[in-house]
């Protein structure tokens, strides 16, 4: 059983931290998924502790230089550039 | 004609000759194509043109495949039916009022219909084998690690692999050989680097390689479709036969007799842990979504969020603008899971779920050589049938995500017809076992 | 902790600091990118598919990365981890391109080492807490204004994916002034190891922490009550880029804290800014909503097992100890052993240069003229690292007496820094060999003769008069002739 319910503020705090800008309409009817989905979820309780061992270590490639991109190939999906570089709104 | 199979159709020509010299591939569209448009059936990204190619498709062009298109989706692999595409539904060749499966609904469709010899998937919780259980082909998910991820655009890192679908097993086999092989763009490939010990290298030239070799290198999957399985145990998963529509059941019965006249011997094989094996691999899926679809804020490529109002502001509306209602609800419930004073209870206890589910299967691998279930408990829904109750949709999964979370090889190739819509049998290896769900899938075939 | 609780008694500085680091390696830490700018770079001109974050690119350790970090381990004192592993730290900013950055955070690659600085004298013993490798993010422009007023953003990823290490110490700080030492010596230490260049812009990041308590709750040698420090507020001071740096803005920050105490305000738990060309901390927070990282696994990057580098990896003589045993083996004073230890580069330089010759003179000549000069010029031992052949040949030519100190000095030296000719060219060109003792035997003879008075007068007594000669007879010899030598010689005919 989940412990707690979630509501509605609690998916617009998480759509927050996922930087997507939900409505209201949306936030409430995911809030109403989640809670069914969460309880789903609530099974995991059960699971017990496993341990687990690792397949592959020391995966590693030589200090070599390889070709970059050119400029004009990293620019070429952005909306907006300036001069050579990526440009966006301002930081806060 | 008109299967809505294709988003974006475009002939790309490889060498002049090489193993698949005069055969066509579908590629699914959430695998980089440099050029040419790669969607992952998002609105994000209707406009994103990579500047390289995927591992997978160099290797298509040096084995010297012409690549005729990119194939339609669910958004960025989240669905199971391909409703979920922004570029509308596809039809299931099949039977035109049903679903071709998913997330890899295109390529399946496109292979099914005849406009493509080939196609490529991506599984992540079933999504090769679904699409191609639903449309009567087959398809095979390899281990992880056998093909190279590099181009693939990530949903689930830790999950996913690329799968050859073909008309028969042994054009799917062939597709494999192509495909897979170690890449030094795929840390997780890199089994040609272990000791011989079979563990780790604690050498310092560890990139220069070591002794091992990847399981690929000397493997010939194509060979291995030669139907001789004579003497070979299958273990009968129960636990994803109950719960199975009856007609699904009927034609996987059927499909086991016809085996057992072939000198297959079956065992049932029981695994607790795959109950709870959907709620660990959405967990572990979404989590990691919420991270992998992080890098969609519309500064170098994607959907722009405009310039009014600060950075996050920008960021929060390209997101709402260019996701579907799937992808945010899976971004969100993965950064739920993640975050603090959740991260334990879902994430962990999801990582405990996974691992419990791979010591099962190797359990189960020392009395049987592969293991057998249908590969959907349902037969293909009706458009439009399935998309009011994600939790149903995620259900369906049953049997397929267990296989994705431990990191096993699975094959599923058609067992048959019921009311006119195919059934898929699923085979499943143990790791690096292709040859071995190769060979299995062979002889139902034959 | 109230304000009220804080002004009873005196208050203790607690600080630790978070230093990044860039490491010197060819290219970047999970791509093959280059490190290196190039003159005049353009941005994002050194970028790929997996340091711009493009759809479907994926992360591949450096080994070289790797090996700088078992290097810092080692010459820090501190363990290699059995294991380690990568992890993502998920928080979106316009300078990540993933919008998550792949960083260490239970299983770093280094953890309990120590450093040991002396500060006034005093020898301080910092602990290491750990160290890890991550990656650097891409640089941002802020146009038409500073960080909170600027129009609009301008984005280079040409720095990202370049490797850090992220190195983080007890808060075993008591003052402003020990964090400048203690960076600086881990400067050098870094420098030693060949892992860091201070001259690069950027290579060198500090965040650091500081708490105020009272010093009541400060035990015996030093220790501090746990309790007390997990109650007390912690301003966590970030931007900031150098040692003095550090030492200003904790240096303001203590000011700042114990005059709010003082007026009875509360200190408040946060992230502060330091603005360098101000010389303040300002509060940044509104970036306090945002610290769930929701760490996970990199699953992209298998984990790395590399305890048995620390044995295989050679690391150089660090400075402490080359500077103790330069004192003992060459006999030299604390003050020209830390001259010549100040990089490894002149430390190199003056082992070979004492190898040959006398240490003292070979001492005086690198510690003193050679790095006199260079500062003077702004210059650095690397500058002219492929001329030191020249410069031990200069040495070599005042050792043999060939040319005299004087002219070694002011003449051929500044000449070779400022012309770019080789010692033997200049000492050519200018006519400096030293006199050949016939031509200075003869000089001193008529320097002799043609001072009757002089002579007399140094028969008589007086001191002033062997110097008169010596100068009569430096004239003779336009100044090459080494004027001890003409002293001896002059005493020994006069004494005739």
């Amino acid at each position: 059983m989940s412990e707690t319910p979630v509501d509605a503020a609690e998916v617009k705090h998480v759509a927050e931290l996922a930087r997507v800008d939900l409505d209201s309409e949306e936030a409430d009817a995911f809030a109403a998924q989640f809670a069914e989905i969460l309880e789903y979820f609530d099974a995991l309780d059960e699971v017990p502790e496993v341990d687990t061992h690792e397949d592959l270590v020391n995966v590693m490639r030589a200090d070599d230089i390889e070709e970059s991109l050119d400029q004009t190939a990293a620019l070429q999906n952005a909306d907006e550039t300036e001069d050579g570089f990526f440009k966006g709104p301002r930081v806060s | 004609m008109a299967h809505n199979a294709f988003i974006t159709r475009e002939t790309i020509d490889g060498a002049d000759d090489g193993p698949l010299s005069g055969r066509t591939v579908a590629v699914k569209d959430n695998i980089s194509t440099e050029g040419v448009r790669t969607t992952c059936g998002s609105a994000m990204l209707e406009s994103y043109v990579p500047p390289y190619d995927a591992t997978v498709v160099e290797r298509l062009k040096q084995a010297g495949a012409t690549i005729v298109g990119k194939t339609n989706m669910d958004e960025f692999g989240m669905g199971g039916t391909t409703e979920t595409s922004a570029y509308g539904p596809v039809e299931n060749p099949a039977d035109s009022g049903h679903v071709p499966g998913g997330s890899s609904g295109g390529s399946a469709a496109a292979v099914a219909a005849g406009e493509a010899d080939l196609a490529l998937g991506s599984d992540t919780g079933g999504s090769v084998r679904n699409p191609a259980a639903f449309c009567g082909v087959v398809g095979i998910k390899p281990t992880y690690g056998l093909v190279s991820r590099y181009g693939l655009v990530a949903y689930a890192n830790s999950l996913e692999q690329i799968g050859p679908i073909a008309q028969t097993v042994e054009d799917a086999a062939a597709l494999l050989d192509v495909i897979s092989g170690p890449d030094p763009n795929d840390g997780t490939t890199r089994f040609d680097l272990a000791g011989d010990d079979g563990g780790a290298a604690d050498d310092r030239s560890a990139a220069d390689g070591g002794s091992a070799t990847h399981p690929a290198t000397d493997a010939n999957y194509a060979a291995a479709a030669d139907g001789d399985v004579n003497g070979t145990t299958v273990g009968v998963v129960t636990d994803l036969l109950e719960g199975a529509d009856d007609r699904v059941v009927d034609r996987f019965e059927a499909t086991l007799d016809d085996l057992r006249s072939q000198g297959v011997d079956t065992v049932e094989v029981s695994l607790d842990s795959v109950e709870h094996a959907v709620q660990a691999y959405y967990v572990i899926a979404m989590s990691e979504a919420s991270s992998n679809l992080a890098r969609f804020d519309g500064v170098r490529y994607g959907v722009s969020g405009g310039d009014e109002g600060n950075w996050n502001e920008s960021f929060a509306r390209a997101r709402e603008d260019g996701f579907g209602e799937e992808v945010k609800r899976r971004i969100l419930l993965g950064t739920y899971a993640l975050s603090a004073g959740y991260h334990d209870k879902y994430y962990q206890k999801a990582q405990d779920a996974r691992a419990w589910v791979k010591r099962d299967f190797d359990d189960a691998f020392e009395r049987a050589d592969v293991l057998a279930t249908p590969t959907m408990p349902v037969l293909p829904p009706a458009l439009g049938e399935s998309l009011s109750d994600p939790l149903q949709l995620y259900l369906m999964d049953a049997n397929t995500v267990p296989v994705n979370l431990a990191n096993l090889p699975a094959i599923s190739v058609p067992a048959g017809e019921a009311d006119g819509l195919p059934v898929g049998l699923q085979f499943v290896g143990p790791k690096f076992g292709e040859e071995a769900i190769v060979r299995a899938a062979s002889a139902v075939e034959g | 902790m109230t304000a009220k609780a804080l002004s009873e008694g005196e208050l203790v500085s607690v600080i630790g600091l978070e230093v990044h680091v860039q490491l010197e390696t060819d290219t970047k830490i999970f791509c093959g990118c280059s490190t290196e700018p190039a003159d005049g770079e353009a941005p994002n001109t050194r970028t790929c598919p997996t340091c711009l974050g493009l759809p479907g690119a994926l992360p591949v350790v450096n080994e070289g990365a790797v090996e700088a970090a078992v290097k810092v381990g080692k010459a820090l004192d501190a363990d290699i981890a059995e294991q380690t592993r990568f992890h993502r730290k998920n928080y979106y900013y316009p300078d990540l391109p993933k919008n998550f950055q792949i960083t260490q955070y239970d299983a770093p690659i280094c953890a309990d080492g120590s450093l040991e600085v002396s500060v006034a004298g005093r020898r301080r013993e910092i602990g290491i807490q750990r160290a890890h490798l991550e990656e650097d993010p891409g640089s941002l422009q802020h146009q038409g204004g500073s960080i909170d007023t600027a129009d609009y953003t301008l984005v280079d990823y040409n720095r990202a994916g370049t490797p850090l290490m992220e190195i983080v110490t007890d808060p075993d700080f008591r003052t402003p002034t020990e964090t400048r030492a203690f960076l600086a010596k881990l400067e050098e230490v870094l420098e030693y190891l060949g892992v860091f260049d201070a001259a690069r812009d950027g290579s060198l990041r500090i965040d650091a922490n500081i708490s105020l308590i009272p010093e009541a709750d400060v035990g015996e040698g030093g220790s501090i009550d746990t309790d007390a420090l997990a109650s007390a507020n912690r301003t966590e001071v970030k931007n900031i880029s150098s040692h003095k740096g550090a030492e200003q803005a904790l240096a303001y920050e203590v000011t700042r804290q114990k005059n709010a105490v003082q007026r009875g305000r509360a200190v408040e738990q946060e992230t502060r800014h330091w603005d360098e060309s101000r010389g303040i901390t300002v509060s940044m927070r509104s970036k306090e909503a945002e610290k769930d990282y929701r760490y996970f696994r990199e699953a992209d990057l298998p984990p790395l097992s590399v305890r048995g580098w620390r044995e295989r990896i050679d690391i150089p003589e660090l400075p402490d100890a080359r500077r103790e045993r330069f004192r003992e083996a060459y006999g030299l004073d604390e003050e020209s052993a830390a001259k010549l230890t100040s990089t490894k580069a002149v430390a190199d330089f003056y082992e070979d240069v004492a190898g040959r010759f006398d240490p003292d003179l070979a001492a005086t000549w690198v510690a003193d003229n050679l790095l006199g000069e260079l500062n003077y010029r702004d210059m650095s031992i690397t500058d002219v690292d492929h001329r030191l052949e020249e410069f031990a040949r200069l040495v070599e030519l005042v050792d043999a007496g060939e040319i005299t100190t004087k002219n070694a000095e002011e003449v051929v030296l500044r000449t070779m820094l400022d012309e770019g000719d080789d010692p033997d060219a200049v000492i050519d060109a200018e006519g400096l060999g030293t006199a050949p003792d016939e031509e200075v035997a003869v000089a001193v003879g008529e320097a002799i003769e043609e001072n009757s008075d002089a002579v007399a007068d140094y028969h008589a007594g007086e001191g002033g008069a062997i110097n008169f000669l010596v100068g009569q007879v430096m004239g003779k010899t336009g100044g090459s002739a080494d004027p001890g030598d003409v002293n001896e010689l002059l005493r020994e005919r006069l004494e005739e």
